[in-house]
This record gives structure tokens, C-alpha cells and sequence, in this order.
């Protein structure tokens, strides 16, 4: 028997189901009965029920990409911040290879890259690695922090949500599994990109936010050729709002398969990685 | 030679006599919680019974850097509770004195059994709870709105671990006793539970009770537990609203 609604929010200790349902994440077992762990939304697939959290720290998880701060330069090491529990470290041999060179000539305290992860061992210890397309140092632009849990809303169903403030913005965004956002653009579009960033995260768990954050581009950017646009494609869109839901749906509507082509044909460069870590 | 000296005349505590607040013997001050109130902290709690007015602020799970407290199984949950210099009539010399150490600690006991300490090894949770104001029954107050933050800041737990005292006043036992009622009183009974299964994962007393004035206070505070966590619900559910 099942006590909650799909999209519920439930608390710590909240009892959701009986022991017919298997436990997922953010629940765990006692007395027989599934209970919540965590201040989040009921998400049931078949007999498989969870909590996803509202608010989280990132768990490092090998084959993650997240963006790290250098905060130490050791001997043959970096340490790095992955705004986790867990500081990662990044071994010279990644970036140099057999050469000893100095570390400090590549990466310095303070700059921030794109990384993998490489493997996380049974201490906790992150090894991270730089191998892979696109990663590397960021120059310039802005960092950004968001609940880990509320990166797949960012990105929206194949990058839709991430895909359309790079578009408004003509801004250059990367977005970590581990909630830090890179943005980088002109500064004014930075700010209006910081804005939205925040308000999507603030409102992660409503519906309907593709919609909202839209009519925010909209409103910072003031453009109004783009308003009359949306009011012919608006039929189609209000549908829409009481379908789009959290980032755990995976049953998409014909509508909406319809409309993400239209995005697509927008799009001037859609980046690589951002299809990778949706599939993560 | 030590006498035992029993007073025939003192009560059990059947009588409902007013208190001097103008309360029943089972009310509870007016309770009001907060959640998320503090923006740079990972969970935040504001909470005020009666006359009491508490901040508690939680960061983490986060990396633990001093070697010596880091446990290779599972996290440590650290907390401080500290009172204002301005929170009582008479200031209070800032710093941790042994009463705050004491609470600090009671206040980590009370809390480990609810967390699930062992999703996050080797790092810490820090819980800090800030006394602005206080009217008796701190301690309580204080685990109550920790507990708050703690589901606020995301962090795994079985249960939402609430507290409260119960104790004797005036020949009375009464619950959530004033600053008063907990000075000039005969016992002080602090608890904290975890209301879903009704664990008891702190019992403090202080003064004299026999066994069937405890029975009954710890009655009186289970009930009081009940009530103050739907309160503590409430805010965690009104902060998504």
C-alpha cells in the first residue's frame, strides 16, 4: 500500500509506502514500512519508490563532470574544491604526462577548471582527470553555485531549459554535475543569465518553470519581437505547462517532442557535453 | 549519619492549581518555527516558545580538516550552543562557559541517533544554535530548531528529532516550565524524542521526583514532543509551500 502522491512533498520520517514497494533513494526501511530520509518530491516508477531531495550536497560519483577550484598546488598534485564533502586532487601526470615540469605553470591556486572523475576510492578520496572533450581551464566569466539535485532542471529534457538561456543571452554556460555553473558572456548578459540561474533553482520543484523562466528572458532582455513570436506558438505552450514536470519524467508527450525540434533548429551551436551528463 | 526527610504534606500533582502565567499544567507556551531564514547557511531554523528566541544554522555534510575527530565510518555532528550577551537580564560574559559545553554536547547526543551519520565518512555536519533571547527551557528550544535546520539543509535523518521539558512547580507537575516555574521549582525534566517511534534519545533531571511524578512528566513531555513537532512540520513544509 502506498500512503503518498507522486510529487508530493514529504519530510524526514514521513512513512510512504509498505513493504510492497521497493525503496529507492532518499528512503530507507524500517518495520517494514519505506520512509523518507530527506525534505523532498515523491517520485514513484512502477513499485520503485523515492524522495528526491530539495536541497543536497554533491556525493562524487566516478564519471561525473564538475568544475573545481584549485585551492593547493603539492607535489605532484592539485587539490581541488568540488564544492562537495570531498575535495578532489588532479595528479600532475594527467596534465603533463611522464615530464616533470613545475605545477604551478599550468594550473595556479585560485583557477578553475572542467573536470572528470575519474574514480572515487572507499576513503572518499576523488581522482579527477582532465581527458575528455572540452575539458580544461576556464578563462574569464562567472561562477554560479545551485543544489546539485536541481541540475537536470537546469539542463531541461534534452538541454531545453540550459539550451535557451544560452540562446537569449549569447552566453557561454557549462554546468556541473556537482551545482557549479560557469557562464560566461558580455557582463550585463552574465547578470541577466546569474538571474535566471538563481530563480530557476528557487523554483526547481514548481511546475510550468520552462514557461516562467522564458517570459524572465523575455522581460530582462526586453524583446518584444520575440513576444509576439511566442503568442502564435502560445496554444501549443499552455498545454504544455501542466505536463512539464521535474526532471524525473521521462514519458514525453508528442507536443512536446514537436517543440523541442523547433528549439533545435534555433540553436546555433548546442554543446556536446551538456548530452552527456543528461544521460548520467 | 544522613536522614532521609520525607514531607507527608507534598503533592502528587493531581490537582490542577493555575501557574503563575495563567497556564494549564499540559500548555505549552506559544510556539512559533521558522525554516530557512538564513541565506548563507546550508539549513537554517528561527524558533520562539514563549519568551525564548533562537537561531540554529547547520553547514554541511562538509570536509573535516582537524584529523583527530575524523571518523573513518561515518560523519561527526558537531554542535555549539551558544547564549547572546544581551539574552538575559543580567548580561552574560560572552564565551563558552560549562554550562554551554555541557548543552553543546547533550545537544550532538540528542541529534546523532536521528542522522544517518554513515552516508557521509570522514566529513562533519556543524549545528550551531544561538540563544538571542531566553526564558527557560533553552536547551529544548535549541534541539528543537537545530533538528529544523538539519531538515533543512537537506541532510539525511531517520525522524525529526523534537524536545521539551517537563518537571514540578509549585507541587504541580507541569509541562514546558518558565524561567520561573524551572528557578524556583522543584524538578526540571528536559527530553528529546523522536516522535514517529517515540525513542528517547535524551533525558535530563535535575531535582527531586518520586517514580510516580516522573511517570507522569515524562507523559506531559511526550504529549508536549507531539505538539511542537507538528509545529516543526509545518515549517519545514511552509518554507515550499
Amino acid at each position: 500500500m502506498i500512503f503518498v502522491e507522486d510529487k508530493e512533498i514529504v519530510i524526514p520520517g514521513d512513512i510512504l509506502a509498505d513493504e510492497d514497494y521497493h525503496a529507492g533513494r532518499g528512503t530507507f526501511k524500517e518495520n517494514n514500512k519505506i520512509t523518507s530520509s530527506l525534505v523532498g518530491l515523491v517520485a514513484v516508477r512502477d513499485k520503485n519508490i523515492s524522495v528526491i531531495p530539495l536541497q543536497s550536497k554533491y556525493i562524487p560519483k566516478r564519471g561525473d563532470v564538475v568544475i573545481g577550484e584549485i585551492t593547493d598546488i603539492r607535489f605532484s598534485m592539485w587539490n581541488l574544491d568540488i564544492n562537495s564533502p570531498y575535495s578532489g586532487f588532479l595528479p600532475a601526470s594527467d596534465v603533463f604526462g611522464k615530464e616533470k615540469r613545475d605545477l604551478s605553470k599550468a594550473f595556479n591556486v585560485g583557477d578553475v577548471l572542467f573536470l572528470r572523475v575519474v574514480d572515487v576510492d572507499e576513503v572518499k578520496k576523488v581522482k579527477l582527470g582532465l581527458k575528455g572533450r572540452g575539458l580544461g581551464k576556464f578563462r574569464g566569466g562567472i561562477l554560479i553555485n545551485i543544489t546539485p539535485t536541481k541540475v537536470p532542471r537546469l539542463i531541461g529534457k534534452k538541454g531545453s531549459m540550459i539550451n535557451m538561456i544560452k540562446d537569449e543571452t549569447k552566453c557561454e554556460v557549462t554546468v556541473g554535475q556537482n551545482g557549479v555553473v560557469w557562464v560566461k558572456g558580455k557582463p550585463d548578459m552574465e547578470r541577466v543569465a546569474e538571474q535566471v540561474i538563481n530563480m530557476i533553482e528557487e523554483q526547481a520543484h514548481t511546475s510550468g518553470l520552462t514557461d516562467r523562466v522564458r517570459n524572465m528572458l523575455l522581460e530582462l532582455l526586453g524583446k518584444e519581437k520575440l513576444l509576439e513570436k511566442q503568442e502564435e506558438t502560445e496554444e501549443t505552450e499552455t498545454e504544455e505547462t501542466e505536463t512539464e514536470e521535474t526532471e524525473t519524467e521521462e514519458t514525453e508527450t508528442e507536443e512536446k517532442l514537436k517543440k523541442q525540434k523547433l528549439k533545435k533548429q534555433k540553436l546555433k551551436k548546442p554543446m556536446k557535453q551538456k548530452k552527456k551528463m543528461e544521460k548520467s | 549519619m544522613i536522614t532521609i526527610i520525607t514531607n507527608k504534606e507534598f503533592s502528587t500533582g493531581i490537582e490542577t492549581s493555575e501557574r503563575a502565567d495563567g497556564r494549564a499544567f499540559d500548555e505549552l507556551r506559544p510556539i512559533k518555527i521558522e525554516a530557512g531564514v538564513l541565506n548563507r547557511a546550508d539549513g537554517s531554523a528561527y524558533l520562539e516558545l514563549g519568551g525564548n528566541k533562537i537561531l540554529a544554522a547547520v553547514y554541511g555534510p562538509r570536509e573535516l580538516h582537524i584529523r583527530r575527530l575524523m571518523q573513518p565510518n561515518r560523519a561527526v555532528l558537531r554542535c555549539r550552543y551558544n547564549m547572546a550577551p544581551f539574552s538575559v537580564d543580567d548580561r552574560k560574559r560572552p564565551g563558552p562557559d560549562r554550562r554551554s559545553v555541557e548543552i553543546s554536547k547533550i545537544t550532538s547526543e540528542a541529534l546523532s541517533p536521528a542522522v544517518f551519520l554513515e552516508k557521509f565518512p570522514r566529513s562533519t555536519i556543524d549545528v550551531f544554535i544561538e540563544v538571542l533571547e531566553a526564558e527557560g527551557g533553552t536547551r529544548c528550544a535549541g534541539i528543537t530548531a537545530a533538528s529544523v535546520a538539519l531538515a533543512d539543509a537537506g541532510v539525511p535523518m531517520r525522524d525529526i528529532v523534537v524536545s521539551c521539558a517537563a518537571g514540578k512547580a509549585n507541587g504541580q507537575v507541569v509541562l514546558d516550565l518558565s524561567e520561573i516555574e524551572d528557578k524556583e521549582g522543584e524538578a526540571d525534566m528536559p527530553i528529546a524524542i523522536m516522535p514517529r517511534t517515540g525513542e528517547i534519545t535524551l533525558l535530563q533531571s535535575d531535582g527531586h521526583l518520586t517514580s510516580e511524578e516522573f511517570e507522569k512528566a515524562l507523559d506531559l513531555a511526550m504529549n508536549g514532543c507531539k505538539k511542537i513537532s507538528e509545529e516543526q512540520k509545518k515549517a519545514i513544509l511552509g518554507r515550499y509551500g
